[in-house]
């Protein structure tokens, strides 16, 4: 007997609703075994999770705070992998948005905050833009490749701005701690609800996903970027320019990225330090992996993901369990995710050997 | 039958894909010393039975056997080891090797040492016995095509095959080279070697077989010995009725519409370096231009699709010189261009039929409004078009993929004929079609034709070229020769042109 | 100038050099091999975190600093294994495959030492690899101190690097690792199997990465911390670009950038007044980027790098 795969012709919703259920729950099982491991239970575990990241208006409030750049960097890798640009680079985009917000909101221009905000916003989203266009040209010019070029330049954004918040940009009143400037007041997100931290950035974010769909979806471009994406060889001879729709793609990929720093800044911490995101960056390719890059269902990831590494907090609390937990569901979710993908795209055949004819 | 001399047998082989059945109860048997015709049209079965003969897929029904024994089905490596070799349309070589470790490849243990100089030993001598001259140091990415093949060949007798099977093994060569090919195979045969000859060639059929086994639609149409065989007997055997010649009225090629003028193009590769180019197309007729394949059309078709502009000397569209690669403004000015590769670059596979036949159009105005789709002028489009062209789909949304390559051909076709285009390039516009679809193609081109266009067909294939066009171009080593009107000419002629020589 | 008189001349210098290289040789010749069989392997970064994790614990836990070194392998190759069913077996994107791996590994690792020392504060310590002396060698004026007065992982690296290159030019499975990072259907047509070589090369090279990581916490430094890698992983794989995939350059390659790395840690001793430390930091990961960029144009990757393959399939 051997096996055969046979692409699918293609799948319905109930199959994809079904395999995305199948690798959820399969994330959930395999995530028990660190847990029992770790001495803890399972359910009891889950439980702490979902109750510290939905149980109360605060909780929710911090799930989505926390779900905020997920939602920006998540649409960052959908919009960037859909073309096949790989950007790896949220991470380091997402400081230079940080960075640009606090270099032109902090002092530099003085406006009222109905310019002030758009005008900083239009700062982050461009240098992140430029940080992705960047290796983007790399690879057109010289074959570079951006996967690790992203990587890399990551880890440069990174350095260059604890540089700057303990020199240049730093704060004289900081007593001491590397962070910068403040951004002024007139620059800062309002918070959605009075004494809860989730703020305005939620809404861009969510402007951002639906203006993503609608360039996905209806838009020249969007055909342009599936064309470039799914076959470069037929686009480019159908005339489509693939060079610049992969730099089209870079600007609006690391400008997400971008605006998650800016929001980040502007809606959370109102300052620039070397620990703004926990890794946001390379969460938000998770988000999009576990979405399909879809920009709707990046939203529904990033609360998901976010919600796991809130829940996973306050269940740390409660347990004593390490919440690096909620890195292992998140990683777990991904490779579950992936592996479904894959009864998305194939059915597996099983062939019988032929039957011997009389007499062999 | 089973004679001693028989090498191979393959009794009731049935392979059904889907409704499909690509091969319904084959018999073939084979004897030692014996060069087997296998002659079919594309879709006849061919490849379906010599893949089930090589292991890469499982038969419904049927058994294989080798010098008596069965083979156990879906296993490559015991067709190998069973001393059966084949070689591929797609060569199957490791080019960052060269030619003496693609041979040895897989033949010792994985960790046995110094087997190289015993390797070469042997690889010299049977060299030496069959004439295949290649050499065996230099990588293979280096090496011509007919060298490629001739590595092939040797990685099969290596392994002390008693049976070669070769598939299409003449695509790729010259006229002149396929006649050193058949010089080899037939002293392989008279060594005792069985081989196995795929083609839909019949000529060359004819020349080098000494039996030949006729295949249509996956049955077994005939059999005979070539010896005995009439050409005309045998081309009504692999068609089954006879298919009505497209017909073609004399050419009344009027201004000319596009020019090549002294064009030079430079590139690593050979398959698109141009030297010194110059001919032109006229409105009104279809120009063939011939070549073994690699030998600069390429770079022919990249100039007339926009996909590059000559290094040096111009293409002139309606006089005006092409200053810029750019395949959108060659498409409003009027040009059709059907690539090479369809599959490759002819259609996004993930993407609607209807986005596919949009594709080249969307930002003009014809399916979009200020960046938006059109959606709606992209539906009708696609459901005109699936009507006029008989475009075989669920529907304008059906993913491409979805689509056979007749079919696929076809939905370019409407993409690029619907226009009225003046200009035509249509690069191997029948490879791998069945003979329905062929006519169909044929037909639209000579409407086109007709109609005032001017067509350039680029083929490997000489019969399609002779019923097509109304002059020929033949191309070699990047520089084209002007062949004359097909009318006055035979296929030595072209041939030799092909070769690099003079008529 | 008589600063850089200074830092060159100084056997110091040119042992810094080759510790710091140790990791890099180790991790681009797995991702070499991993990249030679046609498989592109981005769980690196995570196998390295995933080597130093569990090499340092398994020492911490009494076995032993070469039980460390075999549990590092056995941890890389368990995670290579992983990555090979999603990118041969199943046919995943190697790309994202990869950072799975990585995220997987990274976190697992963590929880793994939080689970497992939960209540330490400070990093504990094992008592790492220590420098052997070669009889005669060792003692040789500069050179002595300069190369021969190294950790055993280091000549184990060393070791590697001729066991790689033997391995790939004068062995029939290295043929074979060669043809099918170039033409998976040269390896098939001559009956041998395309996924069991490409699962072996990944799973092999992972080991070699996790070796790696292990050396971070088993000779370099006495203790695990997070983030210690640092991109290591990711310096390997534009490595390999810059060594065109051949072991020897690979060394070259490595020691090139740990002589570098070695320069700006001394150079920023001396003019580190003037100049924030960052840009002495940022510097390894430009030089990484610059070499990329400069070999990328004639870079010849494996003709059937990232591309997926299915038995039986034809072009």
């Amino acid at each position: 007997m051997s096996f055969r795969l046979e692409a699918r012709a293609d799948a319905s919703i109930a199959l994809k609703l079904l395999v995305s259920l199948g690798a959820g729950l399969a994330a959930l099982l395999l995530v028990a075994i660190p847990v029992l491991f770790a001495g803890g239970s399972p359910f009891t575990a889950y439980g702490l999770i979902i109750q510290g990241a939905f149980g109360s208006m605060f909780a929710l409030s911090e799930t989505l705070n926390r779900a905020t750049p997920l939602i920006l960097t998540g649409l960052a890798a959908a919009v960037a992998f859909r073309a096949r640009l790989w950007n790896i680079g949220a991470e380091g985009q997402l400081y230079i948005g940080a960075l640009s917000a606090v270099l032109v909101g902090s002092g530099l221009l003085q406006m009222p905050p109905m310019l002030l905000i758009p005008t900083v916003m239009i700062a982050g989203f461009v240098a992140g833009g430029l940080m992705m266009i960047i290796p983007t040209l790399l690879k057109q010019r010289f074959g570079a490749d951006e996967v690790v070029i992203t990587l890399l330049l990551n880890f440069v954004v990174i350095l260059l701005v604890q540089m700057l918040v303990e020199g240049p940009l730093k704060d004289p009143l900081s007593m001491g701690w590397p962070q910068s400037v403040p951004l002024l007041a007139e620059a800062k997100f309002d918070k959605l609800v009075p004494r809860l931290r989730m703020h305005w950035g939620l809404v861009v974010g969510v402007a951002a996903a639906i203006l993503l769909w609608v360039l996905v979806r209806k838009t020249v471009l969007g055909f342009e970027i599936k064309a470039v994406g799914e076959n470069r060889a037929a686009a480019r001879f159908a005339g489509i320019p693939v060079d610049a729709t992969m730099l089209k793609v870079a600007l609006i990929s690391g400008g997400l990225a971008g605006l998650a720093g800016v929001s980040e800044v502007a809606g959370v911490k109102g300052y620039l330090s070397a620990d703004l995101s926990p890794g946001f960056g390379y969460s938000g390719i998770v988000v999009a992996m576990l979405a399909g890059l879809s920009p709707v269902g990046t939203v529904f990831a990033a609360v998901f993901v976010a919600a796991v590494f809130v829940g996973a907090d306050s269940m740390s609390r409660a347990t004593g369990i390490s919440n690096y937990l909620a890195d292992l569901v998140v990683a777990l979710s991904l490779l579950c995710v992936l592996i479904g993908g894959f009864f998305l795209r194939f059915r597996i055949r099983y062939e019988r050997a032929a039957a011997p004819a009389a007499g062999a | 039958m089973t004679s001693t001399d028989t090498v191979l047998s393959l009794e009731g082989i049935t392979k059904r894909f889907g409704k499909l059945t690509a091969n319904d109860h084959l018999d073939l048997s084979l004897r030692r010393g014996e060069i087997l015709a296998l002659l079919g049209e594309n879709g006849a079965g061919k490849t379906t039975l010599m893949n089930i003969l090589f292991g890469h897929y499982v038969q419904d029904e049927g058994v294989v056997r080798v010098n008596g024994e069965m083979l156990p089905p879906g296993s490559p490596g015991a067709a190998l080891k069973a001393g059966i070799g084949m070689v591929h349309q797609h060569f199957a070589l490791a080019e960052n090797l060269s030619g003496l470790d693609n041979i040895r490849l897989g033949t010792e243990g994985l960790f046995a040492l110094g087997g190289k100089a015993a390797a070469r030993k042997k690889v010299e001598q049977i060299i030496a016995e069959s004439g295949l001259e290649v050499d065996l140091d230099r990588k293979v990415a280096s090496l011509t095509v007919g060298e490629k093949q001739r590595v092939e060949i040797l990685k099969a007798l290596y392994r002390n095959v008693r049976v070669l099977i070769l598939d299409e093994p003449t695509a790729v060569l010259t006229p002149q080279e396929a006649e050193g090919l058949f010089t080899v195979l037939r002293r392989l045969a008279a060594n005792g070697l069985g081989v196995i000859f795929i083609s839909h060639k019949l000529g060359e059929v004819l020349s080098v077989s000494t039996r030949i086994l006729v295949l249509r639609g996956g049955r077994k149409a005939g059999e005979l010995v070539t010896a005995d065989a009439d050409r005309r007997a045998i081309a009504d055997l692999m068609v089954g009725k006879a298919v009505a010649e497209v017909k073609r009225t004399a050419a009344t090629p009027a201004e000319t519409l596009l020019e090549f003028s002294d064009v030079h193009l430079r590139r690593g590769s050979t398959r698109e370096s141009l030297r010194n180019v110059g001919f032109a197309l006229r409105a009104g007729e279809i120009v063939g231009l011939a070549g073994v394949s690699g030998n600069g059309q390429g770079g022919i078709a990249a100039l007339i699709s926009g996909l590059a502009v000559p290094d040096q000397g111009a293409v002139l569209l309606y006089g005006e010189p092409i200053t810029r690669a750019d395949p959108r403004a060659l498409v409003a000015a009027g040009v059709a261009r059907m690539p090479e590769d369809r599959q490759h670059d002819g259609v996004v596979g993930t993407m609607s039929v209807a986005d596919n036949i949009a594709i080249e159009e969307v930002r003009s105005g014809a399916f979009s409004r200020m960046g938006l789709l059109d959606r709606k002028a992209m539906q009708a489009r696609a459901t005109s078009a699936i009507a006029a062209y008989d475009i075989r789909c669920p529907g304008p949304d059906a993913e491409a993929r979805l689509l056979s390559g007749g079919n696929v051909q076809k939905l370019i076709l409407a993409r690029v004929l619907e226009r009225e285009p003046r200009v035509i390039l249509a690069n191997q516009p029948t490879r791998g079609l069945d003979v329905g679809a062929q006519s169909e193609v044929h037909r639209r081109i000579i409407a086109a034709r007709d109609r005032g266009a001017a067509v350039l067909v680029i083929s490997e294939d000489l019969d399609e070229l002779f019923a097509l066009a109304d002059r020929f171009l033949v191309v070699h080593a990047g520089e084209v020769s002007d062949a004359g009107p097909s009318d006055r000419l035979d296929r030595g002629a072209v041939g030799l042109l092909m070769a690099g020589q003079a008529a | 100038m008589d600063v850089l008189l200074d830092i060159f001349g100084s056997a110091n210098f040119w042992a810094a050099a080759i510790r710091i290289a140790t990791p890099l040789i180790f991790g681009v010749l797995g991702a070499l091999i991993c990249e030679r069989a046609g498989v592109l392997n981005l769980g690196i970064e995570g196998i390295f975190v995933a080597g130093a994790m569990a090499g340092w614990l398994a020492v911490y836990l009494g076995a032993g600093l070469w039980g460390g070194v075999l549990v590092a392998l056995a941890t890389g190759a368990t995670f290579g294994l992983l990555h090979a069913v999603l990118a041969v077996i199943l046919g995943l994107s190697q790309h994202v495959s990869g950072i799975g791996i990585t995220l997987l590994a990274t976190s697992l690792s963590y929880f793994t030492y939080r689970t497992a020392l939960p209540t330490v504060t400070s990093p504990p310590r094992i008592v790492p690899f220590q420098p052997v002396s070669i009889p005669g060698l060792s003692d040789l004026p500069f050179f002595g101190p300069a190369l021969f007065q190294q950790t055993p992982l280091t000549f184990l690296a060393l070791a590697f690097v001729a066991l790689v290159a033997f391995v790939l030019y004068r062995t029939p499975l290295g043929l074979a690792i060669r043809a099918v990072g170039d033409n998976p259907a040269s390896v098939e047509a001559q009956g041998l199997s395309v996924r069991g070589l490409r699962i072996g090369a990944v799973v092999a090279g992972s080991a070699l990465m996790a070796l790696g990581g292990a050396f971070l916490t088993m000779s370099a430094f006495d203790a695990f911390f997070f983030g210690m890698v640092n991109g290591r992983g990711w310096i390997c794989i534009a490595l390999v670009v810059f060594a065109s995939w051949q072991p020897g350059k690979a060394l070259l390659g490595a020691l090139l950038f740990g002589a570098f790395d070695a320069f700006q840690i001394r150079l920023q001793a001396e003019i580190g007044q003037v100049v924030p430390g960052q840009v002495f930091l940022m510097l390894p990961y430009l030089l990484s980027i610059v070499a990329l960029v400069l070999v990328a144009r004639r870079a010849d990757y494996p003709r059937a790098l990232l591309q997926p393959w299915f038995k039986g399939q034809r072009h």
